[in-house]
């Protein structure tokens, strides 16, 4: 009875979804910008705000990929803000694990030997890839988050291979703490040197060269080192707790 | 863009149907998921152009699909990877306590 009324009633949104979703405007993007196109009455809308980006990116800010330059730079409160929230659920989870202590008896097996070798092997290439990633990511597509989560990925391999393998709390909670104060610390230099909180006070270089946009990827570093030990971090409790 | 909207809708209706019919919670968290996917695969979908490319400037002159959702669905994601990690952890707790996954009403734990 549960699941008949509830596959009705997701048929019915279903069905509401398809029958609005085409209604949605449309992008189409010429030379001079982005036009939205209504497909209700077949208007067009410029739309300012993306054309802008698109067009003024590589003189206001210096990085060449315009989704890092939005996150980092035009919404770089945000990113702050999104920081504070991955922070906030790490000290969560770590919050309500660590009084747990849920560790049964029961004996952990070893991994085989082509896992445990291989593992070993493949690491330093991994956190090499992670730290490739967020490194260029004013450059080429990726950032802190996926950098960070690649090098979190790295330990993860690291724990499934281990299973004695740990995190040294300490060592990640200061990595962590560092990124976060390094991150908090450029915009208030922002502030100092230019007018705003966040606002690019370095030099922007040559556009195109791993040195430049200014502060972009110092921050993409910070924010690479940060969610790489929250992420490692959460999955560091995590597994203390199997049964 | 039938087919991404379909899909999105797809992915809502089936994550709709898991949050109103199962009764196990790691099944819910997972419909979650599936659900916070096709929210992200609308935005996206809402800002491609077709036959864009990713913006990133090179110098030519290329057809970008719009940068601002794509920020957007970024940040969309790095919270819904939070909000699945800390609703495990207190899955993994509430196991703890009551020793199953399974939701029940008036249950006190």
């Amino acid at each position: 009875m549960r699941k008949v009324a509830a596959a009705v009633i997701a048929a019915l949104f279903f069905a509401m979804l398809m029958s609005t979703l085409y209604q949605l405007p449309s992008a189409d993007y010429t030379e001079g910008g982005y036009n939205y196109r209504n497909p209700i009455n077949g208007s067009y809308a410029d739309e300012n705000v993306p054309s802008h980006y698109i067009a003024d990116t590589k003189d206001e800010t210096g990085a060449t990929n315009v989704v890092t330059a939005i996150v980092v730079e035009y919404r770089g409160f945000d990113t702050l803000g999104e920081v504070t929230v991955l922070f906030t659920a790490a000290t969560g989870v770590a919050f309500l694990l660590r009084k747990m202590k849920v560790r049964s008896g029961k004996k952990k097996t070893e991994a085989n030997l082509i896992l445990r070798e291989g593992s070993k092997l493949v690491l330093p290439f991994i956190l090499l890839a992670g730290a490739y990633i967020f490194i260029h990511g004013h450059l080429t597509p990726g950032g802190g988050f996926p950098g960070g989560s690649v090098i979190a990925s790295g330990f993860l391999l690291m724990m499934l291979a281990y299973p004695k393998f740990f995190m040294k709390e300490r060592a990640v909670s200061v990595t962590e703490s560092l990124a976060g104060i390094t991150f908090a610390s450029i915009g208030l230099l922002g502030l100092v040197f230019a007018t705003s909180f966040l606002q690019n006070f370095l030099p922007f270089g040559h556009v195109g060269y791993l040195v430049s946009a200014g502060i972009i990827p110092l921050i993409y570093i910070a924010v690479g080192f940060k969610v790489g030990s929250e992420l490692s971090s959460i999955i560091d409790v995590m597994k203390e707790v199997q049964k | 863009m039938w087919a991404e909207y379909f899909t999105v809708a797809a992915l809502i209706s089936i994550g709709l149907y898991g949050v109103m019919s199962k009764k196990n919670l790691m099944k819910i968290f997972i419909a979650l998921s599936l659900m916070e996917t096709g929210v992200n695969l609308m935005l996206i979908t809402v800002g491609y152009v077709p036959g864009g490319t990713a913006p990133i400037e090179n110098g030519n002159f290329a057809k970008y699909v719009d940068p601002l959702p794509q920020a957007l669905v970024l940040t969309a994601i790095v919270i819904g990877v939070s909000v699945t990690a800390l609703a495990l952890t207190m899955l993994i707790w509430y196991h703890s306590k009551t020793g199953t996954l399974e939701y029940r009403r008036g249950m006190k734990w």
